[in-house]
């Protein structure tokens, strides 16, 4: 065998260090532009602030009335997500069935999709891409207006952004499981839905579900948050505690989503258990 | 199930690919029963591929039952796929699925959207599913889970599902890979008695040549994409086969099913 000189230099080497700093250069300007100053955090005006917010924290508010009050909104912003998510799962079903490629009989065995089945699928993508692109706190936002205050406009506010987060990530999933089990079905002549329901669906049950649920874990926080618009729920009173400086309030609540976190991830792990 | 292919050229990967088979002349009658040998790479699953309409030929004419399938619309083209079965070496078994579902996923083509969900429930017909397991000696795992069994159970739990299929045609790609030699003979009369009974075409691709030769009244030498011989049986000779093989290993690894990596899918973002 002929000696082959070793190469002097690396050939990746280069691109890499191009890219690192054509990160670093790229972030500078984002802090900058972000108004990133952990400083303010620490002088003093801004201490001794958060020092009497923090006291108040220690002693999370527990009257028997605040807590019931409590409980009831935290229902409210259960069930403003899991309406939104049922909602959105109303349309992003249909949307992943159109969009995933994995289901195309037009390209079985020609390598090619047919240009009608092509449009519809761009189609359907483009749709879920201007659902998500608009965070779901400015849905609540519109919605505030049109419907009035309260949960209504943060169950329409979720069902939109989530129909399109699900279809595309349900998509994707689909498209990244073994393809093996479906194209056989559809090649032995089932339907699509019979190659879904048969080769797709229990390649991918357990990822699908415990999206979902952690979709559902999003849906819950992000109904706080649309509370602070007044789409209803637990953010709404954290809103009005926040303003009131409330301490203890502030903390029986993030108590409680802290709880309802940790139960949808206990629901996730079951489901997930008995899909695995 | 007649098959009439005159000059037929296919390609791996779309018109622009590299060639798989070149020229074929081929002609089957229906019913018959034909072994397709060959050295690894030589195109047999290409070939049962686009016997079962899930391939398109880049030339030449392709008669499936005296009409090409291919200037069909695809709803009748999709039809057409439902009285072929195609059963790929890799037992095509969702591994979370139970069997007696996956060997009813045959019924599929025949059944409506309705029945298809409710058979997810309560499986429409496990006598079915039962008798045709018991055929490839797998009865008792009607109800056990897909990654239960082993590697030789799958791969006659994915050959059950040719009888529970109508099919006119058995396109059948290396069935015997994973099974010991009895469990061969059993599975491979299994698969020519049903063929017979229903008086379907059985094309079964075999890496085993003493097989091939005790079972089958024709076989077809493939080798890099062209028919080296078409024979009865009693006419291929050992150095025929030799031949054939000729600078190939016999144990060579079987080839990676290949119809598929153009589909490989972008990782999805969570």
């Amino acid at each position: 065998m002929a000696a082959v000189p070793m190469q002097r230099r690396d050939p990746a080497f280069r691109k890499r260090i191009v890219t690192v700093v054509a990160c670093l250069l790229l972030l500078w300007p984002m802090l900058v532009y972000s108004e990133f100053k952990p400083w303010i955090l620490f002088d003093a005006q801004s201490m001794r602030a958060t020092g009497a917010f923090l006291a108040d924290f220690l002693t999370p508010a527990h009257s028997l009335q605040f807590l019931t009050m409590v409980l009831e909104q935290t229902w409210i912003t259960v069930a403003i997500a899991t309406c939104g998510l049922a909602l959105a799962l109303l349309g992003a079903i249909p949307a992943t069935l159109l969009v995933t490629e994995r289901l195309s009989i037009s390209l079985l065995g020609t390598h090619r999709m047919r240009l009608p089945a092509r449009a519809l699928r761009q189609f359907v993508r483009v749709v879920l891409i201007l659902l998500r692109s608009v965070p779901e706190l400015v849905w609540a936002l519109l919605f505030v207006r049109i419907v009035g205050l309260g949960p209504t406009a943060g169950v329409i506010a979720i069902a939109l952004t989530y129909c399109g987060m699900l279809g595309k990530v349900y998509a994707e999933i689909l498209e990244s499981s073994d393809a093996h089990a479906s194209d056989t079905l559809l090649a032995n002549g089932s339907s699509r839905m019979g190659a879904l329901l048969y080769g797709a669906l229990p390649e991918s049950a357990a990822e699908l579900v415990s999206y979902t649920v952690y979709r559902w874990e999003c849906a819950i926080r992000g109904s706080a948050v649309m509370g602070f618009v007044g789409a209803g729920g637990l953010g709404q009173r954290m809103d009005e505690s926040i303003k009131m400086m409330a301490g203890s309030e502030v903390a029986t609540m993030l108590i409680m989503f802290v709880l309802l976190v940790a139960a949808a991830d206990l629901v996730s792990k079951w489901l997930r258990r008995d899909l695995v | 199930m007649t098959y009439r292919l005159e000059h037929l050229t296919v390609r791996h990967l779309g018109p622009q690919g590299p060639v798989a088979l070149h020229a074929l002349d081929l002609v089957i009658a229906q019913g018959e029963q034909i072994a397709l040998i060959g050295p690894s790479g030589a195109g047999k699953t290409t070939l049962l591929a686009t016997l079962a309409c899930a391939h398109q030929p880049a030339s030449g004419s392709f008669a499936l039952l005296g009409v090409d399938p291919w200037a069909l619309t695809q709803a009748a083209r999709h039809q057409l796929r439902a009285r072929l079965f195609l059963a790929p070496q890799t037992p095509p078994l969702p591994p979370r699925q139970r069997v007696v579902t996956t060997v009813l996923a045959a019924r599929l083509p025949r059944w409506t959207l309705w029945q298809a969900v409710s058979s997810l429930f309560r499986p429409r017909d496990p006598r079915a599913a039962f008798d045709a397991l018991s055929r490839f000696g797998l009865g008792e795992k009607l109800y056990a889970r897909v990654d239960r069994l082993s590697g030789g159970e799958r791969q006659r739990c994915g050959l059950a599902r040719v009888l529970l299929s109508s099919a006119e045609a058995f396109l059948v790609d290396e069935p015997l890979s994973a099974l010991d030699p009895t469990l061969s003979q059993l599975t491979l009369t299994a698969l020519q008695q049903e063929a017979r009974k229903r008086n379907a075409t059985l094309v079964c691709s075999l890496h085993q040549v003493d097989i091939a030769r005790a079972n089958f009244a024709r076989i077809i030498g493939l080798r890099a994409g062209r028919i080296v011989f078409d024979a009865p049986r009693d006419q291929v000779t050992d150095a025929m086969i030799a031949a054939l093989y000729l600078n190939e290993s016999m144990d060579a690894p079987a080839p990676a099913f290949h119809d598929s990596p153009e589909r490989l899918a972008v990782g999805a973002c969570f």
